[in-house]
């Protein structure tokens, strides 16, 4: 389980992160939402280190990140997986040179050994002779599949996703969601995704997260997140006329 | 202030340039990767320059001797100390300095940019010290050797121009670059062109690490990079003169 408690984060004494608490647990899809600016994308850099927070505790399964020393960091960061935004892909090396990576820097087995395990985790997400292509020769969608199969290849416990499937279409984004909810299910991973896709909130999002300036505004489920009264939520998530009809359907349903 | 600042950071970045390396192997096969990049695909413009130049200097010297009691075999010597103190290492430096220089602030603040460093940093990999520790390694190994190459292609860009001119004869060119031959002034045109390797790949690797917003913010970042590591060589060039052969 991840657990953050009072997590204060701010740039230039301007508070980004205000006392933040909750917890992210294993074999959940996790959801952090939230109105540009609210803290979402550093909240999550928190989470990964790459922001050191003011104050507050973060805790991998009872190791606190703050009270790690350089080796034990160094190892829990080989227990992360990352999907960045735009895929980060190295523009430089080939698709299997990219999914070969964290396994040539830190895993001491053969070659071929690796080779192997870099055609099961392609597999794994759908993707046939791409090996030897470069990230530009393929599409968005297969790009973020790419950055999954690298995300996973290392057999992480902890799973994190930046805005996974924004830029793809709807059916695209469909299938990122499922894939990145089947690998939660299959490897049982801590996953947290932080998202603008309402529709993949509705559909993955187990436990969803939504801040607001800064703060833990609500927590809950999917299910929850129908039936919550909270103004700012309802504001955030039913602002367009269809997902308003769509809650409108299944409140009548449940009634 | 903002100079003290970045000046701070610049060594600070150092600092963690200068780790241990995580994999040997893959270090290897890192370097060599940047011999290519940043030396040998330079190879081509510095053996045309140094050619042209070298034939330029050698002209023009000898069109403004007009003295029949100056020797003629002063061009020739002239050409070999212009090449070899001043013109191969500090004039190719800056050179190098447009064209390496723009290439790897470019090249890393698009990974900044397009979150590939952050991709490192997530892994547990020092970004700095696999980016950019290469980088000099290679400047540091082949740009003597880019140098030396320079300042024998300049001499011999100034013997042909003779040739091509009638302006001077070869027998006097050459016995004008044997003449006085110090060895000393090689290892002052290397010492130099070692601290001019170091500083080309560390301040665009330093623009380039720390570039923040889009692609209009790494343009700016190139052309800053290359203007400052100019300037920087000017002035330590100034120095290293001064303390080597002052």
């Amino acid at each position: 389980m991840i657990e953050v408690t009072n997590l204060y984060k701010e740039f230039d004494e301007v508070p980004v992160l205000k006392g933040i608490s909750t917890t992210f647990e294993k074999g959940k899809t996790n959801m952090i939402i939230g109105q540009s600016g609210s803290g979402k994308t550093v909240l999550l850099k928190c989470l990964l280190g790459l922001h050191t927070p003011e104050k507050g505790i973060i805790s991998f399964d009872g190791r606190i990140h703050t009270e790690l020393g350089i080796k034990e960091r160094r190892q829990l960061r080989q227990e992360i997986g990352m999907v960045f935004q735009g895929g980060a892909l190295f523009d430089s090396l080939t698709i299997e040179e990219n999914i070969l990576f964290p396994l040539k820097m830190f895993a001491n087995k053969p070659n071929s050994e690796m080779l192997d395990r870099v055609n099961i985790v392609l597999n794994r997400v759908n993707l046939e002779n791409v090996n030897k292509k470069y990230p530009a020769e393929l599409s968005g969608g297969m790009q973020k599949r790419v950055a999954i199969a690298r995300a996973i290849v290392m057999n992480p416990k902890y799973l994190f996703c930046d805005e996974p499937n924004s830029g793809l279409d709807p059916r695209t984004a469909t299938v990122i969601d499922n894939l990145i909810q089947e690998i939660t299910k299959e490897y049982q991973i801590i996953t947290i995704i932080n998202s603008h896709d309402m529709n993949s909130v509705m559909e993955i999002g187990e436990k969803i997260v939504f801040l607001q300036n800064g703060v833990n505004a609500w927590e809950g489920s999917n299910e929850e997140i129908f039936k919550t009264e909270n103004e700012a939520v309802v504001d955030f998530v039913y602002s367009s006329n269809l997902f308003k009809k769509v809650r409108e359907t299944y409140l009548s349903k449940t009634k | 202030m903002n100079y003290l600042k970045h000046i701070g950071k610049y060594f600070l970045m150092l600092r963690q340039v200068f780790r241990k390396p995580q994999k040997w192997s893959v270090f290897r096969e890192l370097f060599f990767r940047e011999v290519e990049d940043l030396g040998l695909k330079s190879l081509g413009i510095i053996m045309f320059i140094s050619f042209f130049v070298g034939g330029v200097v050698a002209i023009q010297t000898a069109m403004n001797i007009d003295s029949p009691f100056i020797p003629k075999y002063l061009i020739g010597f002239a050409t070999k100390r212009g090449i070899i103190l001043e013109f191969a290492p500090t004039f190719m430096s800056i050179i190098l300095a447009g064209k390496v220089g723009s290439y790897i602030t470019s090249s890393m603040g698009t990974m900044r940019v397009t979150e590939q460093i952050d991709a490192l940093e997530v892994m547990g990999i020092n970004s700095l010290n696999y980016l950019v520790l290469p980088k000099i390694l290679a400047a540091l190994f082949f740009y003597p050797l880019l140098i030396l190459l320079s300042m024998f292609l300049g001499i011999v860009g100034g013997y042909f121009a003779g040739i091509i001119t009638d302006l001077f004869f070869s027998e006097d060119y050459i016995y004008g670059i044997q003449l006085d031959f110090d060895p000393y002034f090689i290892k002052y045109a290397l010492t130099k062109t070692v601290v001019f390797a170091f500083v080309i790949t560390t301040i665009p690797a330093y623009h380039g690490f720390y570039v923040k917003g889009g692609s209009l913010e790494v343009g700016r970042a190139s052309t800053k990079a290359v203007v400052w590591t100019s300037i920087v060589i000017i002035l330590l060039n100034y120095f290293l003169t001064q303390m080597i052969l002052g």
